[in-house]
């Protein structure tokens, strides 16, 4: 730090992959570049040290993807998802440039692999970083280093000092102590706010206190609630999250992508109650993830228990934690905290609501239930074949969706016109695009397209 | 991790944390032991040894783990399977108290030198030939023959023993040539210190990828089998041909040794330096000097032969000759109970895991 100039041509907040896809953008254009990340050096890189993919869209088979992806399949998709939720120019902005990204990143130092183990569905529209997120934001930073973009780790942005239609500089606490850091240019690369679990539950109710959040305790969005007080324009539900269900015995934060449970589809799942609440056989589980964690946060608790038998413990990736087992359903209840009698009696009326016919565990084979309240319309077999499994269900917040407006060149707006030499990427931002539902591998799309756009923009403003 | 921590501990801590990896699996790309992994979800005690085995400790995926200390996941793989690779060769190679011994400590390895140095100063002047040209007019090749084949049979005969428990431990079944092809060439071109990417490992420089490892480990390998071809040849040319050393520049035996003396020269040094850049919690801590010493070993046997052919008829080489015999017979000697038996039970592992996922 003592080799730091007075001002830098530009400031970036946040150390994750939109923040480093500006940085080295920048600093490639000739920029005199600074990262102020909050996290200390072993947790740096936010939420996108947890990633696995990005979804790329491609005329052909390219470094690991098949085939073609198309840009009006890719923006179909995200229609799907999102219900028609979508910014339509800037979705299909973000799509066109996902082609480009993928070289871009691999001469960055990022390197691919073929679809992970289990994930074959996705190998023609995902390509997934090899080692995953931490691999890709390692490479990146080494690329930054390489390019003399100063990096201050520890560094919380507590303020982003706006005179008129210009930001001036931003007040950061490194390490602990106060200190200004001045720019001509600024990028907010800072993430969205489910890691302030007082801002969740203010939002949400005070259920969100029972929540667990999958990613970084780092972005509380502490930079975005100042922006918008400071009256810039925002975007995106405020009170919405995305979560999925994940095991109960996660941590609080950080438990990432092993914390997942995609045995859903092959369980019976009730409440604290004991009761059933919902279909676990709605469709195949890369549809359905998504929607359980609102399930799951809508029952009483915040919690949920997914019960299996062991003719369908093998047919989803294993769990991180091992699974609670018993040789009656009644110590599964009594192990898992539920009333027995009561489990026994959801699980028989179950049992007997199972139909014959041939289960096929990869795709719709509309074994269902006849003549219960909440049937399971595929995949539905009795429990009954000793030893039962059992795993504890919670809602896992991935990202929140309230965030700045941004236009094409990823300018941050005010209702008095644009800020002049403001910027923002990643999930800061991304409510401009989805305003609900989420396609995977698309938020790193967005902080690789718009972090470039953005480093792009901030130094040819300061050049 | 401590010192005291039992077998079954270091057995448990290494299956915790891979059945996080197997839960996660972002690693796959890196080697063959992320792939390996999938084919089952409970692990038992032999697929351990085996995962263990087949780590060539390249540190990729420590380097790319998200869950690495603080996180309360307290993932370090390279060095979990590190642990229990070297306990395991510990366990299986008889007598266990040698390998113990020899693995850890670098002054057991420098004392046995001593030993051996003595000895064949003594041999030298107490078996010193009537006739005899090179250095066997200092010791005939016969008492050499004499002193080396048991030296060198009896210690592959126990490592062939420990690799037979190795492969009913691990549940090798039986081999078929397909599977050692597939596994002589991993071995002879590292692949599993390519990072995937073929820009090498993680090994020396924190987060960035470099080469050299596998650079000096090859360099270290193909010299080692050109000396004992080397050696190999010259045994042949002598019974065989009873064409007697010394031999000279253009020979075979040297066409072969002193290529392969130098590869091994530079290899021990380069991996000695990368050794001494490498973070040493990312390995078996317990055994870092006991290999450091190993390698110095090698170097040793290489440049003393080396040396040999450079002091040719002086008055030296009774003395280099000495010290070279000393080296080769503590490296034979060691052979078992050094990082030396890691070359076997690393081919045994590659070969099962062929075996392996031919099955799946
Ligand atoms: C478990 C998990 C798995 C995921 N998998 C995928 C996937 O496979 N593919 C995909 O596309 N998306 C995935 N996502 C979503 C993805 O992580 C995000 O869309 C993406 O990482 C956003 O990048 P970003 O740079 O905007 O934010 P982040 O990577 O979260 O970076 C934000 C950065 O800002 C820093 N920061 C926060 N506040 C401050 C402050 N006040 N001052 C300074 N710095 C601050 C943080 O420390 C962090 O470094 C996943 C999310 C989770 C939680
Ligand atoms: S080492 Fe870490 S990132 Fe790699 S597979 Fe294991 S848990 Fe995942
Ligand atoms: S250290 Fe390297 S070889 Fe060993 S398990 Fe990790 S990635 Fe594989």
């Amino acid at each position: 730090m003592k080799t730091w100039p007075e001002v830098f041509d530009v400031a970036i907040v946040g150390g994750g992959n939109a923040a480093l896809c500006a940085a080295i953008t920048a600093a490639e254009a000739g920029a005199k570049v600074v990262i102020l990340e909050s996290a200390p050096k072993t947790y740096r890189g936010g939420n996108s040290r947890h990633t696995r993919n990005f979804r790329c869209m491609h005329g052909g088979p390219m470094s690991v993807l098949t085939d073609s992806y198309g840009e009006d399949e890719y923006f179909e998709d995200l229609m799907l998802v999102t219900k028609g939720k979508t910014d339509e120019v800037l979705a299909r902005m973000a799509i066109r440039q996902s082609e480009e990204c993928l070289p871009w990143m691999e001469r960055r130092g990022v390197r691919f692999q073929p679809s992970l183990s289990g994930t074959l569905s996705l190998s023609r529209t995902n390509a997934f970083f090899l080692g995953g997120g931490k691999a890709l934001v390692n490479a990146y930073y080494n690329t930054a280093a390489d390019l003399g973009v100063s990096v201050a780790y520890d560094a919380e942005v507590t303020h982003v000092h706006r005179d008129g239609n210009r930001i001036t500089h931003l007040e950061v606490k490194i390490a602990g102590a106060p200190k200004t850091i001045k720019a001509r240019a600024f990028v907010l690369a800072s993430g969205g706010f489910q890691a302030d679990l007082d801002w969740l539950a203010r939002a949400w109710g005070p259920a969100a206190k029972n929540f667990l959040i999958r990613g970084t305790p780092y972005n509380r969005g502490v930079v975005l609630r100042d922006m918008l007080d400071q009256g810039a324009d925002s975007v995106g539900d405020p009170t919405q999250c995305h979560a999925v269900a994940i095991d109960g015995r996660a941590p609080k934060y950080d438990g990432g992508i092993v914390t997942r449970l995609d045995c859903v589809p092959f369980s019976v799942v009730v409440n604290r109650e004991g009761d059933r609440f919902y279909d676990e056989g709605e469709d195949v589980w890369p549809k359905r993830y998504a929607i359980w964690g609102r399930l799951v946060a809508a029952q009483p608790d915040q919690v949920a228990y997914a019960l299996i038998d062991s003719k369908s413990i093998d047919l989803f990736m294993p769990s991180v934690f091992p699974a609670i087992k018993a040789d009656t359903i009644e110590d599964l209840g009594r192990q898992m905290g539920l009333d027995p009698a009561h489990l026994r009696r959801t699980v028989d009326g179950f049992n007997a609501a199972c139909q014959p016919g041939t289960f096929h565990p990869t795709q719709l084979d509309g074994l269902r239930t006849h003549g219960l309240n909440v049937p399971k319309t595929n995949w539905a077999r009795p429990l009954d074949t000793a030893p039962f499994y059992g795993y504890q269900l919670r809602p896992g917040v991935t990202f929140t969706y309230l965030g700045l407006k941004v236009d094409t060149r990823a300018q941050v707006h005010s209702p008095d016109g644009p800020l002049t030499n403001l910027w923002a990427a990643g999930e800061i931002m991304a409510g401009s695009i989805l305003g609900q539902g989420y396609l995977a591998g698309f938020g790193m799309t967005i902080g690789t397209v718009f972090g470039r756009i953005a480093g792009a923009e901030a130094a040819s403003h300061v050049a | 991790m401590s010192l005291d921590t039992s077998p079954p501990d270091l057995r448990q801590e290494a299956r915790r944390q891979i059945e996080i990896c197997n839960a996660c699996r972002y690693c796959e790309g890196y080697c063959a032991v992320f792939p390996a992994m999938t084919h089952q979800k409970a692990f038992a005690d032999g697929d351990i040894t085996q995962l263990a085995n087949l780590c060539h400790n390249c540190r990729g995926c420590y380097y790319a783990c998200q869950y690495t200390e603080p996180h309360e996941f307290a993932l370090n793989l390279p060095a979990a399977l590190a642990e229990v690779r070297v306990e395991s060769w510990e366990r299986l190679i008889r007598p266990h108290g040698f390998s113990r011994l020899f693995q850890t400590n670098g002054t057991a390895i420098a004392g046995l030198l001593v030993v051996t140095l003595a000895w064949f100063f003594w041999a030298l002047f107490a078996f010193r030939p009537e006739s005899g040209v090179g250095f066997y007019a200092h010791l005939s090749h016969i008492v050499m023959v004499a002193i080396f084949v048991p030296v060198f049979l009896a210690p592959l005969a126990l490592i062939a023993w420990s690799v037979r428990d190795y492969w009913r431990e691990v549940g090798g079944g039986s081999v078929r040539l397909a599977h050692i092809w597939s596994a002589l060439g991993a071995a002879g071109r590292m692949k599993n210190l390519s990072g995937g990417h073929g820009e090498g490992c993680n090994f020396e420089n924190g987060d960035r990828f470099t080469d050299w490892r596998r650079v000096f480990h090859q360099l270290m390998m193909y010299g080692f089998l050109l000396c004992f071809a080397s050696t190999s040849v010259a045994t042949l040319m002598h019974y065989v041909l009873d064409w007697k050393a010394p031999y000279s520049l253009l020979s075979l035996p040297k066409l072969l040794g002193v290529p392969g003396g130098l590869m091994m020269v530079v290899g021990a040094f380069g991996l000695a330096r990368l050794k001494m850049k490498a973070d040493p919690e990312l390995g078996a801590r317990r055994v870092w000097k006991g290999e450091m010493a190993f390698i110095l070993l090698l170097g040793a046997v290489a440049a003393t032969g080396l040396g040999l052919y450079a002091v040719k008829g002086s008055g030296l080489v009774p003395t280099v000759l000495a010290i070279h015999l000393a080296t080769v017979m503590t490296l034979f000697l060691l052979m078992p109970y050094s990082k030396m038996v890691h070359g076997f039970f690393r081919l045994a592992a590659l070969v099962a895991d062929a075996a392996k996922q031919d099955k799946a």
